[in-house]
């Protein structure tokens, strides 16, 4: 019964909208951008359902045999440096499977493949994790939630969840309650890891690595550590002070956000985004919002758009204040600290007015905004912007210029180039080593096409270069903010959809540009109300995998400096 | 110039009209001792006080302002509350190494907090070479650190001993060589003498000018070295050893390790004040006998209280404001660039006594 009624409802609502449209546009003159001129074209036809969404994807398949002559020909002659994805799915009868997101730097082409192995009992895909250290994580995240196991890769553990653990819990006929009952004695890590080939007959064969071997001396640093900005388990081997490896242990504090998505509708997946990156939440909430509206074609009004990229920008700037201020509580300053705090409170507040939440703000919703902007917000938007730039002036006295701050971080951590394109490291921690990554500017999306800002990159590649992107990139911020505040166009706020919404069966994924790096979605729809896979392209866990890399031969105060300036935050790497 | 010597001279005689020498001595001893001890806890607390307030005041914030006015009795239900908490014993420490450890770090700073001179007369231990007690005993508190690591048979704990061990052993060669700057201006080891001096003929630091400028200074970095803060709290590294060495502590044990934190400072403080500053001497200014006059009416112990609270309030502004140093930062500061300025410091100063050169007011 209801689900008929849901049938109907969407017509109405959608002819209606289509009627709406054109009365719209023209009663935000300004906004006569790109966004808003593309979009008519795709809003014309009355029932339309059944058209593509703009975001979707189309996978190549490669079966898995070809798989890793094929990606290193997509790496070498086609330039795709950049592996952005790995989302394992479990397609049921057709069987296991990977999605690989493919994007080139140099020229700025995308490509999507797909590789499906039909055995469910012994799933086996050969690794690419030579060809890119990112996948070394994303593969392990597949096995631990899919089971399948990566010929090749150099360390087949559980990344995740308990290294006991039984079944994988991401497969559709998997019953991880019925076969993991409460456990109440420790997890005992291995200090052995295995890897799988195939050899010349085709059968499987083992061979086991020493991740820890006796006579090391191990630290554990985390989980609860102040220093690893939460429940983070980093196993360190130590010469004297030096630091010789770093094994991360994580999931400690990883809550199935995904799995849950799949039961979820649209509307109720919105809620768990800002439990993910909390200093990113905007950013991964808009970036949910836009990949719902692209696939099921709603359009949002020019004066959301606005606003989303405004409230990005606000959270950004919250962000990276929080960087600082955490940075050098990591490095004893903790004045400095504090003068990070004072300013991060004024752009609480403003969210606070406008989205009645502080960390948790719950403001983009499909179609919009969850409610307009407050009367004040422009003008405590205006107050704000001089005031941050006074203010960020004290930062560099009491500690960016300071001798010790940049004894301690100038040449420490250095990350070449190669390292942070093969290590997926967007966002600042990446364009400090040179990498032209911001996604605002190669695939502008809400208003960031209209808006005139400077992508910072520098080529050092330190922890100091880490630490003066971000304090350049809230300058940006604020000149965005600045150049958009007094012209939010007028329009509604929120575009009216159905009561119950279903995306287009297909395969999608968009992304935006998070506090820390690149946040994407990639969403798989049966044309249900609820996904089939949703998956998140985790902003921190690529920063946390390169802290090996970053780490090695630096002094045990260093790794708080490094993992200071990769800024990642734990929630949105343990989804 | 108010003398306390009348006040104890006085004490003893009464007391040896009443009984044999050696039990007056007891009694005096037991008397000063327990006079020590509370007086260790009272500074403490208002150390850790002044700490609060000062550093908030410095972090745009209030600090503690609920627990009775202005927060004043914070620091006492603080300590209500470490003297209720369980002292927890690990299971494979060492523990008779481990409860010893804060014993020997109080005994140390209370050692040497005793050697300072409070007033004319009312120094507790004062001899010939007093100076050189004073660095000998304030050295055990290196002991302390260096067992609680090796006790605590725990690895956050051996880290930060041996950066403590590496940091305090290697500040104390300049803190000695500061203290010798001094000794080589007076022509003597005993600490009232040190100060007399300073009241007769001016404070040090004018009287050395330069060269006791330049051992001001370096004293004042190394001695924030040797009480483990500011810039220089690496072996507890919070952030990076969560507490270092007493990272296995709990209850009054860690209160121990936390006190002397707070005593060392008051203790580096003071004996800046007495070898720089005048001790317990008031301000003079040549020429100016009126000015003077009412200087002399304040007694001796404000004074010295005074000036160490004020260098106290220097040490605390370098804390709140740096960041921490590294390991090697650190080593480096002290035998590269404070170890041999130092020493050139003491040559210079040697030049300076031996030509005469200092100013007598």
């Amino acid at each position: 019964m209801e689900e008929k009624k849901d049938l109907q409802t969407p017509e109405v609502a959608e002819t209606k909208k289509a009627a709406a449209a054109p009365a719209e546009t023209p009663a935000a003159p300004e906004a006569q951008a790109k966004p808003a001129a593309a979009k008519p074209a795709v809003t014309k036809p009355a029932p339309k359902p059944e058209l593509p969404g703009e975001n979707e994807i189309k996978p190549r398949l490669v079966e898995p045999e070809a798989l890793h002559d094929e990606m290193l020909r997509l790496r070498d002659e086609e330039k795709m440096d950049f592996l952005e994805l790995i989302t394992g799915v479990d397609w049921g009868e057709e069987g296991l499977g990977c999605v690989y997101n493919l994007w080139s730097t140099a020229t700025g082409k995308r490509e999507y493949v797909k590789t499906v192995t039909p055995d469910r009992e012994n799933p086996f895909i050969p690794t690419v994790s030579d060809l890119w250290t990112i996948a070394e994580v994303y593969e392990r995240e597949v096995l631990d939630f899919y089971g399948i196991k990566f010929l090749g890769h150099k360390d087949m553990r559980r990344i995740f969840l308990r290294e006991d653990w039984v079944g994988y819990p991401f497969r559709k006929d998997d019953k991880p309650e019925e076969q993991n009952p409460l456990k109440m004695e420790n997890e005992v890590l291995s200090d052995t890891t295995v890897e799988y080939n195939r050899d010349a007959e085709g059968n499987i064969t083992e061979t086991e690595h020493v991740v820890f071997a006796p006579e090391d001396y191990m630290v554990n640093i985390g989980p609860q550590h102040p220093s690893t900005h939460g429940v983070l388990h980093f196993r360190v081997a130590l010469e004297g002070e030096r630091i010789k490896k770093i094994d991360p242990k994580l999931g400690y504090i990883h809550r199935g956000i995904e799995k849950l998505n799949e039961s979820y509708t649209y509307p109720q997946t919105l809620a768990l985004t800002d439990r993910m990156d909390y200093l990113g939440a905007m950013q991964s909430r808009h970036a949910l919002c836009m990949t719902i509206e692209k696939a099921a074609n709603i359009e949002v009004s020019d004066r959301v758009q606005v606003v989303r990229t405004i409230m990005d920008e606000l959270q950004r700037i919250d962000s990276h204040i929080l960087f600082f201020s955490c940075l050098c509580q990591d490095m004893g300053a903790t004045t400095a600290f504090l003068y990070g705090f004072r300013d991060r409170e004024k752009v609480l507040d403003i969210f606070e007015e406008t989205c009645g939440g502080r960390l948790i703000i719950n403001y983009n919703m499909i179609g919009g905004l969850a409610a307009d902007i407050h009367p004040n917000f422009q003008k405590r938007v205006k107050e704000f912007i001089p005031y941050m730039r006074k203010n960020i002036k004290e930062y560099y006295d009491i500690f960016i210029n300071n001798v010790i701050a940049r004894n301690r971080l100038i040449g420490v951590g250095n990350l070449t180039l190669e390292q942070v394109v093969s290590g997926g490291c967007t966002g600042p921690s990446g364009r400090a080593s040179g990498w032209h990554n911001d996604v605002r500017k190669r695939q502008p999306y809400a208003a960031y096409d209209r808006v005139d800002f400077k992508e910072i990159v520098r080529t050092e590649g330190d922890s100091y270069a880490r630490l003066l992107c971000r304090m350049d990139e809230i300058e940006q911020s604020l000149c965005i903010i600045e150049q958009l505040i007094d012209n939010i166009p007028e329009g509604p706020f929120q575009t009216k959809t159905k009561p119950i919404i279903k995306v287009p069966a297909g395969k999608y994924y968009s992304c935006v540009e998070g506090s820390r790096g690149e946040f994407g979605v990639y969403l798989e729809s049966t044309g249900d109300k609820s996904p089939y896979r949703l998956h998140y392209r985790s902003t921190g866990l690529p920063l946390v995998w390169i802290m090996d890399a970053a780490c090695r031969g630096e002094l045990i105060a260093d790794m708080m400096a490094i993992n200071g300036t990769l800024d990642y935050v734990v929630p949105d790497i343990d989804r | 110039m108010f003398n306390l010597q009348s006040w104890t001279s006085a004490i003893h005689a009464w007391m040896l009209g009443m009984m044999p020498e050696w039990a007056a001595i007891l009694i005096e001893c037991v008397v000063v001792a327990l006079l020590i001890i509370t007086l260790y806890a009272v500074f403490a607390i208002v150390l850790i006080y002044m700490e609060r307030k000062v550093c908030a005041f410095f972090q745009c914030r209030l600090g503690p302002n609920r627990v009775g006015k202005w927060g004043l009795l914070q620091v006492f239900s603080d300590v209500f509350k470490m003297l209720q908490k369980e002292i927890i014993n690990m299971r494979k420490s060492d523990m008779f190494l481990h409860d010893l450890a804060p014993f020997l770090v109080v005994t140390a700073s209370m050692l040497t907090f005793a050697c300072l001179p409070w007033n004319k007369g009312g120094h507790i231990i004062d001899f010939n070479v007093g100076l050189f007690f004073m660095v000998a005993v304030s050295s055990i508190g290196v002991v302390g650190i260096l067992l609680a690591g090796l006790g605590s048979n725990s690895k956050y704990p051996m880290i930060g001993s041996m950066r403590a061990g590496a940091q305090l052993i290697s500040y104390e060669i300049s803190i000695g060589i500061t203290m010798l700057t001094v000794v080589a201006l007076s022509g003597t080891m005993q600490i009232s003498e040190i100060v007399q001096q300073q009241a007769d003929n001016g404070w040090n630091i004018v009287r050395g000018h330069v060269p006791a400028v330049i051992a001001f200074l370096i004293y004042l970095i190394a001695g924030n070295a040797e009480c483990n803060r500011g810039p220089f709290d690496l072996p507890e590294g919070e952030s990076e050893l969560t507490a270092g060495y007493h990272t296995e502590y709990s209850g009054m044990h860690f209160g121990f390790f936390y006190l002397a934190e707070y005593l060392n400072l008051f203790i580096a403080a003071g004996i800046a004040t007495t070898l720089f500053l005048g001790g317990w001497a008031p301000l003079h200014i040549a020429g100016l006998d009126g000015f003077n006059g009412v200087m002399d009416a304040i007694p001796g112990a404000v004074w010295f209280i005074g000036k160490t609270f004020f260098v106290i309030f220097l040490l605390m502004w370098e804390r709140w404001t740096f960041p921490r140093l590294r390991i090697d930062h650190i080593l480096s500061l002290e035998w590269k660039y404070l170890m041999p300025i130092s020493l050139l410091n003491l040559l210079l100063m040697a030049l300076v006594v031996v030509f005469g050169l200092g100013i007598n007011v």
